[in-house]
């Protein structure tokens, strides 16, 4: 199926909480807002003929650069996590893309909060424990979600544009 | 509480074994590299595997972000770094996707050469080690004999043999190469003098005739060993929509019956580099399996990668008669400092291990905004607890081995 008819079904189904969409991207995506994601996951993997069955990845991209001039480039300052869905039987891909504020009511530290499809792919599982490890975005309702590829006791985000570097870590020097 | 029990013998039926923990790993020779697993044991039996990763984490992608897209070329190599090749195609391909370049004739024949020949160095690794996991050591010394000639092969075209930054945005940083010294491996193999000179596709042609009938030999080995099916058939049944649904790809998905495969069905900029080409996808059942194997134990996981070798090796002998009759040249100029397009683009290819998956995010400077690799290995990896559920100790090698992991790609 076309992007353009998924996003028309997408819109009738899910009417103003479908926020956006580029049809004519390289991957065509869909926009939605946060709080309906898992539900429109749903949709997706259990609607005849979607039938998304499987997620071939979840990332979050950090739309922020401390540079005033090449932040004006980059749109507003924003967390983006982006899921890219793919159907076997009907072979067809999707991706969706969520705008997430970089903290929760602006307040550093506090982390941006999304529901977790970990129920709908289990894949989604160990995709969303990486993307709260490396880029920061708490999971509401994941079953588990612990740091996967950092140690336990890390502190921080990697990907984070805004991310210090350690100087020390259990008494190895970081620079 | 005073209760008067009818028979004191019945007490013994109350007493239970204790669940013991146990931590294999990370530096376990059959989990291939440094994957550690802490298994919840009640005497033999497994109720519960956690994998815990990250020991070579070294955040690539972070890297990624500050580097040009030819300059992260040799990061992606020590990704799965058993088919480095198939990790700069993949890498290359998403680029060309963005910025929309176009590759010439050559270079795809090319690189069908090069990405196959590395696939099955990779599988001819998979197989040798997994045989080692259950303790079988001969296959490995043979499948290392036969990747040896591959790694001259591609050390004469790139001069690595291990990490090569040799397939490249635009095409491959050096032609083949012309006129060479036969590798000493193949000298000896096919009985020729060490000073036999021969070109570079005249010396592949040759190890691939001499290769095609020794997979027979691994049948013999591995395959059709009563030993190995007893290890394998039945064992670590990974059902279809288990499969799909933990994401898994390659031939840990083709090994439970989806007729699945990139190069077929995968975007057009990736396909089209296979179009015209005559060869097969592998998917279980088999017809000539024991009848001890269900579709989506061990032993199909692993005989998908033997027949793709036979497959892998066909693809190979047409490329070689495609590649001096080729239009263009093998490489279509890349600058380093050009600007990437304000957007973003995902492509997934067909590597050895599954499909691995590159996310590029322009924003009109150079270097991209956000730099992911989706691993293949990382999805296979995340079946184990489920597929190790109540199994024996002794089955976690083979199960985890059937699944044909690198540590490398999970943590990068």
């Amino acid at each position: 199926m076309q992007a353009a008819e998924i996003h028309q079904r997408l819109v009738e189904q899910f009417g103003d909480r479908i926020t956006g969409a580029n049809l004519e991207a390289l991957d065509p995506w869909v926009e939605v807002a946060p709080a309906a994601i898992a539900e429109v996951c749903t949709y997706l993997r259990d609607t005849p003929g979607l039938q998304f069955d499987t997620l071939n990845d979840l990332c979050a991209v950090d739309y922020f650069d401390a540079d005033p001039k090449k932040a004006a480039k980059l749109g507003d300052t924003r967390l983006e996590v982006v899921y890219h869905l793919y159907s076997y039987p009907q072979k067809h891909s999707l991706t969706l893309k969520v705008r997430l504020p970089r903290w929760q009511n602006d307040r550093p530290g506090e982390l941006p909060e999304i529901p977790t499809v970990s129920g709908v792919w289990v894949i989604a599982d160990w995709h969303e424990r990486e993307a709260y490890d490396l880029m920061g975005i708490q999971f509401l309702g994941h079953p588990n979600l612990r740091r996967i590829l950092c140690p336990e006791d890390w502190v921080g985000h990697p990907l984070r544009k805004d991310y210090e570097f350690p100087l020390e870590y259990h008494g190895i020097r970081g620079r | 509480m005073s209760m008067q029990l009818e028979d004191p013998r019945i007490v013994e039926f109350d007493v239970r074994t204790d669940e013991m923990l146990v931590n294999m790993g990370p530096q376990h020779p059959s989990t291939h590299g440094v994957l550690r697993l802490l298994l919840r044991t009640d005497g033999e039996v497994v109720h519960e595997v956690t994998p815990h990763i990250g020991y070579l984490h070294r955040c690539a992608e972070k890297i990624g972000e500050n580097l040009a897209p030819p300059q992260w070329i040799p990061y992606t190599d020590r990704m799965d770094y058993l088919a480095a090749m198939n990790m700069n195609l993949g890498l290359a391909l998403t680029v060309e996707k963005l910025i929309g370049m176009e590759v010439p004739e050559k270079a795809m024949t090319l690189r069908v050469i090069i990405a196959e020949l590395n696939r099955i160095a990779s599988h001819l690794v998979g197989m040798g080690a997994y045989g080692l996991d259950l303790g079988s050591f001969s296959p490995f010394l043979y499948a290392f004999r036969e990747r040896e000639i591959i790694l001259d092969l591609f050390e004469e075209a790139c001069g690595a043999r291990l990490t090569y930054s040799y397939l490249t945005i635009g095409g491959a940083t050096h032609d083949l190469p012309g006129t060479i010294q036969i590798p000493p491996g193949l000298a000896a193999l096919t009985r020729r003098s060490m000073n036999t000179r021969l070109t570079w596709l005249e010396a592949l042609s040759l190890f691939l005739d001499w290769l095609e009938p020794r997979i027979l030999e691994y049948h013999t080995l591995l395959t059709e060993n009563q030993i190995f099916i007893k290890r394998t058939a039945g064992i670590g049944i990974l059902s279809p929509e288990m499969a799909v649904s933990h994401g898994c790809t390659g031939p840990v998905l083709r090994g439970s019956g989806i007729d699945h495969d990139l190069r077929r069905d995968g975007e057009r900029i990736y396909t089209r580099m296979y179009d015209g080409y005559d060869y097969n996808v592998v998917v279980a059942p088999f017809s000539n399996a024991p009848p001890e194997v269900v579709v989506g134990d061990n032993w199909c996981r692993f005989y998908v990668r033997m027949i793709e070798v036979v497959e892998s090796i066909k693809l190979v002998r047409q490329a070689i008669e495609r590649y001096p009759k080729a239009e263009g040249t093998h490489r279509v100029p890349y600058k380093m400092n050009t600007k990437l397009p304000v957007g973003d683009a995902y492509l997934e290819t067909e590597c050895p291990r599954g499909q691995m998956g590159f996310y590029i995010v322009g924003n009109g400077d150079a270097q991209p905004l956000r730099a992911r690799a989706k691993s293949s290995s990382f999805c296979n990896l995340s079946v184990t607890s489920e597929l190790c559920r109540g199994c024996l100790i002794a089955d976690i090698p083979a199960i985890v081995g059937s699944l044909d992991i690198v540590m490398g790609e999970i943590d990068r």
